[in-house]
Order: structure tokens, then C-alpha cells, then sequence
């Protein structure tokens, strides 16, 4: 058991929004992950670390426990299930869409449609909820290639500027939510270091108000 | 390389080599001495039941986590248990007397369906538990947090925190403001991740008395040390006296607790729901630093046992042995004492063995002459000197 909190932490946009509302916690880390090849940042602040690790695996790290505190994806939590986790704060960074995207003059097949994305438990979920029969075709990356190809009807992915659609020739055809990062929290962590992790919290969460 | 169909196990299913087996098999012996100690009767519910049985009053998620299989004999669906309560419940309000207080514990292996993280990726806990039937309130409450407690106690040293909340604060507001099984599932999902971003958002769309709505937003943050329920008193006082009553109950419960355990860290969440279905009251969970997850569980269930014929209060807790075992000093594994009895054969030798058997010593007898005391990792053998056997260390 470690005697400090770790905040799991993912490289890029995440890191450099999340950066300035740390500080209103008075933690900044000592190392740039950009320049240092080091995967656990000491902070300004001996009870805090960060340990910086890959959008997609932050919810599993906080959920077993190998981080306290995490920042990631809203997008990413979905996907995730958010067993075991707490999603306390809304930090508005990092803010884009999940959206439903394809070609602007094709109709959707009425039947099963065929959807590629990386979002497969998200995908199935929103589907089944607008009762449409779907098949899943899981890819981790280019999904706008996927309907140019003919693997897919549509995709499924997190939206930002709407550039790389266009570059492709597909719109988006259906908003599905909206996402921006989250602080999340072990929930084991919660009950037994209330008290720091409140106080944390409540620092970032103020910072998060000056900001809006 | 090796055809792994030869040795692989399922996922989440776990076997103990005989070290593991040994203190797992001591520490089991252990608590159920506790809970005998403390007056509680042990029972063996079967392996096996009608589904009708074993998910009557349980909810949905047990019910997934059941394995399912027809019974060639009558046709009808088994299911091997996933959670031993429900099945002691069904013990105390069909096979006992219901004129007394029944207290029961059990320990046995349960299989779940899908492994998930509460269990720690394990399909097959060792279910270790000690259930109260026949009386609803604060000194049954207590008695089982105070089980729990000396349970934790007889595994490790660590500070131990006790979690307390309480579903009848959740089922109050679902029934004061009305709300449908929709809303109801939506509701306590966002509670469970304690999503407050999702929550502002629900809550800005919903049309119902202030009072609650204030109430809904402050759960997920309502925890911590156990001094909240006394800042929050308007707040409560806002919404109905039967939470005011509620929130009596947990300080009159944590008080007692305060008194008996003055080392462990009590801690409260009204925001807290999670638990099996069939909880009604006070819920509670146990952690310790080392392990980021609760070690332990337990609430209190009245009525589950309406459908066997006999509505029960009922307050109990359930862990899982091997998680607990996982919390003793690994350190302290004592090597066990062995004797090497060789392979002659002479009636004198055979008394002498069977005579140390009898005092509890642990006697390997040889099998061939070319077996040797070092070989089976013996720290004594017996000797031939002085025309009598005597046992000599090595």
C-alpha cells in the first residue's frame, strides 16, 4: 500500500487541460511526459504522483486500484462499463461528440445495419435503444474508411471538428452524446482517504468554475 | 509445448496446492469457531436448487449470475447457487421455527456465471457468512457489524474501515416521488458511479418537490466521516421524518459500534445502493488499505423470506475466504513437523507409529528401503537403539 495518491493520467490533450487544474491543487509534475520517458511524474506535492498511461487503459488502472484518481473520456468511461468507479466531476475538457456518421446521400439500410467503430459496447447499446438490429465490426483505428470500403454502413466515433469526416466525404448523420473528460476515483480509495481526496477534489472542482 | 486442454482452468475458477489449502482450511475451522462462539449454528445449504428457489426475492442480477441446467429427474431448471443468503434465508423461514431468533453461518464454494470485479475476477469465491433472522433493529444490526469486524480482526492488523449506508433512503425517495422502473434503474446506475455531472443533468429535466431534488444532488457526495449527519440535518429534516428516522437509526448503530471498536474507522455513504437486490435497510462494506476493493459485505434484508411461507427480518454479512486469506501475514507460514518411520517391517515399530499417530503427530512410513527421511522432508525418523524405537531428529 502506498502512503501517496497517484493520478493516472493520459499523454496529449488530456494532460496539457488537465495540467491547469491540477495546479489549482498545487500539484504540478516535475517532469514534461512530451520530453521525459519517465511513466511516473513526481509532483510539486510529495503526496501526489502521476502516472501517465494510455487513454483507454485509465478506467481499468483506477478501477483495480493502481491509481486513485484518473482523468479520462466520457467516451472512454462508456465503453469501460465504469464498474468500481466513482465519476464525480465533470472537468469540461476534452469536450467533442460521439456521433453516428456516413455518407450524406445514402440512406441507412432499414434492415440490419453494419457499423464499424471502436466503440462497441457504446454502439450496441445506443442501437438497441432506438431498437435497430445491428452487427458490430470492431476496428481501432481509420474507421471513416470503413463505409468508403464497403465494410460498413456507417461508423460510430468521437467527433471534434467534423474535419476528418469531411476530408473522406462522410457527414454525421446522428448525434449520440456528448462527451468531456471526467475525474474519476477508486471507489475502495474514496471510503478510505475521504478526507485528502474530498479536499483534492474540491480544489479542482473550484478551478473548474473560474475556468467556465 | 505442452497441449494446454490438459491443464488449463476456466476462467476465474481457482484450486489451492496444499500450503494454500492447509491455512485456507485452518482459517475456515477459525471463523467458524468465532461465529460459534457468538452462539451461530452451522448449516450446509445443498449445491444445487430450483431456480424457482434459489432467485425468489433476489433480483435480476443473481439470477444472471446463475448457472443453469435442467434436472433430468423432474425437468425442471437447476441452478448452482451464486450467493449462499438467500438459500440460508429460505433455511430459517422454511425448515425452522419462527417463534425465535435464528442465528446460522455457513462457508462453501459458489459459482458465478461471469466473473466481475467485486468477486476479483474470481467465478468461484468461498463463500464465509453468518446471517440473523427474527428481529429488525439496531442490536441485530450491530451484532453482525461487530462479526464482521472480529472477522477482519482474526486476518490482519491493518486498520479496517467500516462503510455504513442505508437503502432505505433510496427506496424512500422512489416511493415519495413515484418514480417508474425506467427512472428507477436510471437513477440508481448514476448513484452507483456517483456521477453528480449526469445527476444535475436528470435532475434539471425532472419535476418534482425541491426537497428531494436537493437531496438527490447532495447523495453523492454525502460521505466520509460519520459528523455529516449532523451538518446535514435540514437537508433531511427538508425531506420527510422518516428519514430523519433513518438517519437516527445509522447514529445510533455507529455510536454502539464506536463503543465496541474504537480502533476501526467508521464511515458513512447515503449515496450508497449498491448490495444484491434483496437489501432493505443498513448496508455495510469493509475495507483495508492493502486491498482496493471491499473485503466484505453486508445488510440487512427483511421479508426475503415471504415467499417461503414466512416474512423474517434478517441482517447478515458474507465474504469470500480466499480474499481473506489473502490479508494474512504470508510471512508467518510455519513449516509443519514430520516423522519418517522407515520401512521395517516389525510389530513394535508399527505400535510406536500408530501411538504418534494417535498423539496428532504426522508419520510418513517409508515404502521401499531406499526411501530416506530427507526425501519426504521429515524433521524426525525413527530409529532402532538400544533394542527399543525411539524417535530421533535429524
Amino acid at each position: 500500500m502506498s502512503d501517496y495518491i497517484t493520478i493516472a493520467l493520459s499523454k496529449g490533450r488530456i494532460f496539457k487541460e488537465t495540467i491547469p487544474l491540477l495546479k489549482a491543487a498545487g500539484i504540478e509534475p516535475l517532469d514534461d511526459p512530451e520530453t521525459s520517458r519517465k511513466l511516473i511524474l513526481d509532483t510539486t506535492r510529495e503526496d501526489v504522483k502521476i502516472v501517465i498511461i494510455r487513454a483507454t487503459d485509465v478506467p481499468t488502472y483506477v478501477q483495480h486500484g493502481a491509481a486513485d484518481l484518473g482523468v479520462t473520456g466520457k467516451d472512454v468511461l462508456m465503453e469501460h462499463g465504469g464498474e468500481g468507479l466513482y465519476e464525480l466531476l465533470d472537468l469540461h475538457i476534452a469536450q467533442c461528440r460521439l456521433m453516428v456518421a456516413g455518407f450524406e446521400n445514402k440512406p441507412l439500410p432499414t434492415d440490419t445495419l453494419r457499423v464499424a467503430t471502436k466503440f462497441v459496447d457504446c454502439a450496441r447499446r445506443y442501437f438497441s435503444s432506438q431498437r435497430r438490429q445491428v452487427e458490430i465490426i470492431k476496428l481501432y483505428g481509420s474507421m471513416e474508411l470503413a463505409p468508403i470500403v464497403g465494410l460498413a454502413d456507417c461508423i460510430v466515433d468521437v467527433v471534434d471538428t467534423g474535419g476528418t469526416l469531411k476530408a473522406n466525404g462522410l457527414v454525421p448523420l446522428e448525434h449520440m452524446y456528448d462527451i468531456s473528460s471526467r475525474m474519476v476515483v477508486n471507489k475502495a480509495s474514496m471510503k478510505t482517504r475521504s478526507t485528502e481526496i474530498k479536499a483534492m477534489l474540491a480544489q479542482i472542482e473550484s478551478a473548474i468554475t473560474m475556468e467556465k | 509445448m505442452t497441449d494446454n486442454r490438459y491443464w488449463l482452468l476456466p476462467e476465474g475458477i481457482a484450486e489451492a496446492l496444499p500450503q494454500r489449502a492447509k491455512q485456507l482450511e485452518a482459517l475456515r475451522r477459525q471463523l467458524l469457531d468465532l461465529y460459534t462462539s457468538w452462539g451461530y449454528d452451522l448449516v450446509m445449504p445443498p449445491l444445487v436448487e430450483f431456480m424457482e428457489s434459489l432467485s425468489t426475492g433476489t433480483g435480476e442480477e443473481l439470477d444472471t449470475q446463475t448457472f443453469k441446467l435442467t434436472d433430468q429427474v423432474s425437468g425442471r431448471l437447476i441452478g448452482v447457487r451464486a450467493d449462499m443468503t438467500p438459500q440460508v434465508a429460505r433455511i430459517d423461514a422454511h425448515r425452522l421455527s419462527h417463534g425465535q431468533v435464528n442465528r446460522l453461518c455457513y462457508l462453501g464454494p459458489v459459482l458465478r456465471a461471469r466473473a466481475n470485479h467485486a468477486t476479483g475476477g474470481s467465478r468461484s469465491p468461498l463463500q464465509v457468512g453468518a446471517e440473523l433472522f427474527g428481529h429488525s433493529g439496531v442490536e441485530s444490526d450491530c451484532e453482525v457489524i461487530a462479526m464482521a469486524l472480529e472477522t477482519l480482526q482474526a486476518c490482519t492488523a491493518e486498520k479496517v474501515t467500516v462503510d455504513i449506508g442505508h437503502i432505505g433512503i433510496f427506496n424512500l425517495l422512489i416511493e415519495k416521488i413515484g418514480l417508474n422502473k425506467d427512472q428507477t434503474v436510471l437513477l440508481s446506475d448514476m448513484l452507483i458511479r456517483k456521477s453528480v455531472p449526469e445527476i444535475e443533468q436528470w435532475l434539471a429535466d425532472a419535476d418534482f418537490d425541491d426537497s428531494y431534488k436537493k437531496l438527490i444532488s447532495s447523495l453523492p457526495t454525502l460521505n466520509g466521516a460519520s459528523s455529516l449527519l449532523d451538518d446535514n440535518r435540514q437537508l433531511f429534516t427538508a425531506v420527510s421524518a422518516d428519514l430523519v428516522e433513518i438517519i437516527q437509526y445509522i447514529k445510533s448503530l455507529i455510536s454502539r459500534i464506536e463503543r465496541c471498536f474504537p480502533d476501526v474507522e467508521i464511515t458513512i455513504d447515503l449515496g450508497e445502493i449498491r448490495g444484491y437486490a434483496y437489501h432493505t435497510g443498513m448496508i455495510f462494506q469493509v475495507y483495508v488499505p492493502s486491498i482496493k476493493r471491499e473485503v466484505l459485505r453486508g445488510g440487512r434484508y427483511d421479508g426475503i423470506g415471504k415467499a417461503f411461507g414466512h416474512a423474517r427480518s434478517a441482517t447478515g454479512f458474507s465474504a469470500d475466504l480466499r480474499l481473506l486469506h489473502s490479508l494474512l501475514d504470508q510471512d508467518k507460514t510455519e513449516t509443519e513437523s514430520r516423522i519418517f518411520a522407515p520401512v521395517t517391517i516389525d510389530r513394535d515399530l508399527d505400535k510406536v507409529v500408530a501411538d504418534l499417530r494417535k498423539q496428532g503427530h504426522s508419520v510418513i512410513k517409508g515404502l521401499d528401503s531406499q526411501h530416506t527421511a530427507k526425501q519426504h522432508s521429515c524433521d524426525q525418523q525413527i530409529e532402532f537403539s538400544n533394542k527399543q524405537w525411539v524417535v530421533n531428529p535429524i
